[in-house]
C-alpha cells in the first residue's frame, strides 16, 4: 500500500477536526431542560398526589407497600427534609412539596456509573438506560437527594394496570424521573407539570431567558436543593 | 506433572474440612440461586441502605488481599531472608482474597448477567471500573508469581528472571487496589461519613494489621497440622508488622472522631453517633462497635507487650482479636454506617437477612477452599513450606552454574 505524506497527514488530521466539530457542536445554544416549583400553589391543597399519580401510573412505577423497597419518581417531601431550617414559617411548618431527581448539570450519579447506564443528555437531562444497568447502586450511593430507586425484586405484581405505551423495568435496575423524555420529544411538557391543576410546576428552558420559567427565577428568588455540594440542581423550589 | 486431585486427599480430618467448607458453599450457592430468581429484595438492604454485607465484606477482602506485600516487600526490597517461607502462603492467600473480592462484588449485582458491561462500556470516569481494571490485574499477577515459582521449585530449577520484574510490580499493585477501593468511597459529595482524605490509609493500615493477623494464625495452625516448621522469626516479625500496623489504625479512627466530633458539624458527627450510642432508636450496631473497640485494645496490649507477643499463645490470641476487631469496623460499620443517616436525614435500621449471611459465608468458605487446596499443593511440591531456595536476584549466576 503506498500513501503519500501528504495523505498520510490529511488522514491524521482527522480525529482532530472530529474532535473540533463535536467541541463546536457542545456549546450550550439547545436548551437545558429545569423545574421550578411554586410552593405557595402547591400548598392549595396540601394532601393533593395529583403529580404522582400521572407520573406513576404512565411509567409503570410500581406501588410497593414496603418503605424500605419503594419505588418513586416523584414525591411529596415535608418541607422541614427538604431545607431543614428552624423557626419556620407557619404554612411552611407542616407542609410537603413535591420532590424528584434534579437533573443535576454536575451530576455525581453518572460520575460514578461503572457502565454509562446513566449518563447526561446535552439537553441536561439525567438519563437510565435500563438495560445496560447492571444493578450496582454506585449511582444510589452518590446521589445525595436520595432521587434514586432500585427494583428489589420483579416490580410487575406491584403495578396495577400497566400502561402498554411505555416499558416496565425489570428486577435489579434503578429507575427514577426522566423529566418526560418521551413527551419532550413530540413536543408537550413533563406530566407531573401538566398535571397540577394549579400549575405549580413550571417547566421550561433554563438557557431561554425569555422562558415562563426564567422569568419567574427573575422575578422570584428560587432555592435549591444542597447547592454546597455543587451538583447545581436544575429543579428550583420557590417558597 | 503434578495431579490436582492430590490436593484434595488426606487424612480424615482434612476430609472432614474439604467436607465442611463444601457444604457451606452448597448452602450459599442455594441461596444464590433463590436471590437471583427472586432479586436482592431476600437481602436487608432498601432504598437508604443500597449497600451491605456484601460490599462490606468485599471491602475487607481487598485488604486481606493486599496484605501479601507485608512479606513480599521485606522479602525483596530488604532481602528479608526470613520471610521465604511465608512468601507462597501470603500469595495464596492474596489469590483466595481477590477471588472473594470478585464475588463478593458479584453477589451484589442486581442484574449479574450483564456484569461484563462493565469492560464492554468502559466509564473510565468510575472508580468501580478502575476497582474491576486493579483487582483483575492483580489476580492475575499473583496467580503468574505464585505458579511460576513453584513451578521452577518442582524442577528444581530458579524461577526466570523475568518473574522478579512482576514481584516488584505486584507491591504497589498491592497498595494500589486498596487505594482505589477506598476511592469508591471518598468520593461521593453526599455521603460525608466516607468524604475524608484519610480513608484510604486507614483501609492500608488495618489490611496491614488483618492481613498478617491472619498469617500469623495460619502459619501457626500449619505448625500444629502438618509438619511443617515454624518459622519462629519470621512469625515474629510479622507480629510486629501487625502491630505497628494495629496501632496506626487505632490512631487513624482516633483522628476521624476528633475532626467529625469536634467540628460538631452534624453531618459528620452523626454517622458516629449511630454507631457508637445509637440514633433514633436504632442501636442494632452499638454492641459490635463496642467489642470492635474492646477487642482493638485487648489486641494491642497482647502486642505491646515482648513477652506476649513473643508467646504464640497470647500471639494467636492477639491476632483473632485483631482480625474480628478489623472484620467489625471494615466487614460491618464501614459501608452501613455511610448510609446512616441518609443525606436526607433518615435512620433506617440493616440486619442482613439469613439468605444474604448464607451467602457471604459460602463466599468465604470457597475463599478458604482455594486457600486450603493451594496450601496443600504448596506442601506436596514442597514437602513442607520451606522457604524459596534462595532470594531470586541471587538466583541468576551461582545456581545455574551450579545446575550445569
Amino acid at each position: 500500500m503506498n500513501i503519500s505524506r501528504k495523505t498520510f497527514v490529511k488522514f491524521a488530521a482527522l480525529p482532530f477536526v472530529a474532535l473540533a466539530a463535536k467541541g463546536a457542536r457542545s456549546k450550550p445554544n439547545g436548551p437545558r431542560w429545569g423545574m421550578a416549583i411554586d410552593h405557595r400553589n402547591c400548598a392549595k391543597d396540601e394532601g393533593c398526589t395529583l403529580c404522582t399519580d400521572a407520573c406513576h401510573l404512565t411509567h409503570n412505577v410500581p406501588t410497593i407497600p414496603d418503605a424500605r423497597r419503594e419505588v418513586k419518581w416523584v414525591w411529596k417531601e415535608r418541607f422541614s427534609k427538604v431545607f431543614p431550617s428552624e423557626y419556620l414559617p407557619a404554612r411552611l411548618e407542616n407542609a410537603s412539596g413535591p420532590v424528584m431527581c434534579n437533573h443535576c448539570e454536575n451530576p455525581p450519579c453518572t460520575r460514578v456509573c461503572p457502565t454509562g447506564a446513566t449518563f447526561k443528555r446535552p439537553d441536561g437531562i439525567v438519563m437510565m438506560d435500563w438495560h445496560r444497568c447492571i444493578g450496582c447502586r454506585y449511582c444510589m450511593a452518590a446521589c445525595p437527594y436520595g432521587s434514586r430507586s432500585f427494583n428489589w425484586s420483579d416490580p410487575r405484581p406491584h403495578i396495577r394496570s400497566v400502561n402498554a405505551a411505555y416499558p416496565c423495568r425489570t428486577k435489579g435496575v434503578v429507575e427514577k424521573c426522566t423529566f418526560c423524555v418521551e413527551r419532550l420529544d413530540v413536543g408537550k411538557a413533563p406530566l407531573c407539570s401538566e398535571a397540577c391543576p394549579e400549575k405549580a410546576l413550571i417547566f421550561g428552558d433554563l438557557n431561554d431567558p425569555r422562558s415562563e420559567i426564567r422569568t419567574l427565577l427573575s422575578a422570584r428568588y428560587g432555592l435549591r436543593r444542597r447547592t454546597e455540594l455543587g451538583t447545581r440542581p436544575s429543579v428550583f423550589y420557590i417558597l | 506433572m503434578l495431579r490436582l486431585e492430590k490436593t484434595v486427599s488426606g487424612g480424615r480430618a482434612y476430609r472432614i474440612w474439604l467436607l465442611c467448607l463444601a457444604a457451606v458453599i452448597a448452602t450459599g450457592f442455594a441461596c444464590y440461586l433463590r436471590q437471583l430468581d427472586y432479586g436482592l429484595a431476600v437481602t436487608g438492604m432498601s432504598r437508604d441502605i443500597t449497600w451491605g454485607l456484601y460490599i462490606a465484606q468485599f471491602t475487607f477482602t481487598v485488604g486481606i488481599a493486599a496484605s501479601a506485600v507485608m512479606v513480599v516487600l521485606p522479602y525483596y526490597l530488604h532481602d528479608y531472608k526470613a520471610f521465604g517461607p511465608m512468601l507462597i502462603l501470603g500469595e495464596f492467600v492474596a489469590i483466595s482474597a481477590v477471588l472473594m473480592c470478585m464475588l463478593f462484588i458479584f453477589a451484589d449485582m442486581g442484574q449479574p448477567a450483564r456484569v461484563l458491561n462493565v469492560m464492554l462500556h468502559p466509564a473510565p470516569q468510575s472508580m468501580m471500573f478502575w476497582d474491576m481494571v486493579s483487582l483483575s490485574i492483580y489476580l492475575l499477577l499473583n496467580t503468574i508469581i505464585a505458579s511460576v515459582t513453584l513451578a521452577a521449585e518442582r524442577r528444581e530449577l530458579p524461577p526466570p528472571t523475568w518473574i522478579r520484574s512482576l514481584i516488584l510490580l505486584s507491591i504497589p499493585w498491592a497498595v494500589s487496589i486498596h487505594t482505589v477501593t477506598a476511592f469508591l468511597y471518598c468520593g461521593l459529595p453526599g455521603r460525608s461519613f466516607w468524604l475524608t482524605a484519610i480513608l484510604a490509609p486507614r483501609f492500608l493500615a488495618s489490611a496491614f494489621a488483618s492481613g498478617p493477623a491472619l498469617l500469623i494464625l495460619l502459619w501457626l495452625l500449619l505448625s500444629k497440622l502438618t509438619h511443617v516448621k515454624a518459622g519462629g522469626e519470621a512469625v515474629r516479625k510479622l507480629a510486629v508488622i501487625a502491630t505497628y500496623a494495629m496501632l496506626l489504625n487505632v490512631f487513624f479512627v482516633l483522628l476521624e472522631l476528633f475532626t467529625a466530633l469536634y467540628s460538631g458539624i452534624p453531618g459528620d458527627a452523626e454517622h458516629f453517633r449511630y454507631l457508637y450510642l445509637g440514633l433514633d432508636g436504632h442501636f442494632s450496631l452499638v454492641p459490635w462497635m463496642w467489642v470492635s473497640a474492646g477487642l482493638a485494645i485487648l489486641s494491642l496490649v497482647l502486642l505491646l507487650r515482648p513477652a506476649t507477643r513473643e508467646n504464640h499463645r497470647t500471639l494467636a490470641l492477639a491476632c483473632v482479636f485483631v482480625f474480628v476487631s478489623l472484620w467489625i469496623d471494615k466487614g460491618v460499620a464501614m459501608v452501613v454506617g455511610g448510609f446512616v443517616p441518609s443525606p436526607m436525614g433518615a435512620v433506617t435500621g440493616y440486619a442482613p437477612t439469613a439468605p444474604e449471611i448464607a451467602i457471604a459465608a459460602g463466599i468465604w468458605a470457597l475463599g478458604a477452599l482455594v486457600a486450603t487446596v493451594l496450601i496443600k499443593l504448596a506442601i506436596l511440591v514442597r514437602g513442607g513450606l520451606a522457604g524459596r531456595a534462595a532470594p531470586l536476584r541471587a538466583v541468576d549466576k551461582n545456581l545455574l552454574e551450579v545446575s550445569h
